[in-house]
């Protein structure tokens, strides 16, 4: 219980670095942890997509979605293959609590306030979980194939986390 | 005689041999888990690049001289005939990090 709470306390601080010394998430918590990150991000595309009348913003948020939910469909089926069963934990749900404060600070704000403050937030969101990857999850995982996953995950959130800082140009 | 015959058919298969332009060649490229696989080496004009997209997302193969740019869906695959010589630097425009090269002969 306890190095889920550092743990918890290390994601929603974006010191995930600093977990490393917390005692390891095993596959099931791994693969609930990085389905979780996905899904919250996807979440925060679907209400871009809905919110802001900028063209870079939405486009970006739809390949945000597409992509993210590319990584999650593999990780099902994954997860099916494999008979394993994610395993919810206090990293998920810390996860999902930062995500719905996130997405309920950012419906308050419209127009170009909420664009910056979305692709603001992708790009500190994106670095968070490429940490987490980086650092964590990926040199934990037991499973060959979920660790080949996450690498690719790791590589394509790189890519987003550019993307996002490339388009948070224009909101300076 | 008969290897007159011969020799003058040898010959003549040469000739016409020589006078046909090399045959088109078709290479495929795989693109996979957020990589370009390996480019082809001996690239002519008249080549064929079939561009396989094997990844779980979204791709394209873009020339940064925009003399192409083929959207890849996932698990799709699109032709593109070479018609210039150079070297021609292309990029997925989804994923700029994913990069390469065709070096192509006339």
């Amino acid at each position: 219980m306890i190095k889920h709470i550092i743990l918890a306390a290390a994601f929603a601080l974006g010191l995930v670095g600093a977990a490393v010394a917390a005692d390891a998430p095993t596959d099931p918590q791994i693969a609930h942890i990085a389905y979780t990150a996905g899904q919250i991000d996807i979440t925060a595309a679907e209400q871009a997509i809905k919110k802001s009348k900028n063209a870079d913003i939405v486009a970006f948020a739809k390949q945000m979605e597409a992509d993210h939910k590319a990584v999650n469909d593999q990780a099902l089926a994954l997860v099916k293959k494999l008979g394993v069963t994610p395993e919810d934990n206090p990293t998920s749900q810390a996860l999902s609590k930062a995500g719905a404060d996130k997405l309920a600070e950012l419906d308050k704000l419209d127009g170009a306030a909420f664009d910056k403050a979305y692709i603001d937030n992708e790009v500190a969101y994106h670095k968070t979980v490429n940490g987490a990857l980086s650092t964590l999850l990926i040199p934990s995982a037991k499973n060959a194939e979920l660790k080949a996953l996450l690498q690719t995950g790791l590589t394509l959130f790189t890519e987003h986390q550019h993307h996002a800082e490339m388009v948070a140009e224009n909101f300076k | 005689m008969r290897a007159a015959v011969a020799s003058l058919l040898f010959a003549a298969a040469l000739t016409g041999a020589s006078a046909l332009p090399a045959a088109a060649a078709q290479y495929t490229i795989v693109l996979d888990k957020m990589k370009f696989g390996p480019v082809p080496t001996e690239l002519h004009v008249g080549d064929k690049i079939i561009w396989q997209n094997n990844d779980i997302f979204w791709h394209s193969a873009t020339a940064r001289d925009k003399s192409f740019d083929l959207d890849l869906p996932p698990k799709a695959e699109a032709t593109l005939e070479l018609k210039t010589p150079g070297n021609i630097d292309f990029y997925c425009k989804f994923h700029p990090g994913m990069i390469g090269t065709l070096v192509v002969q006339p």
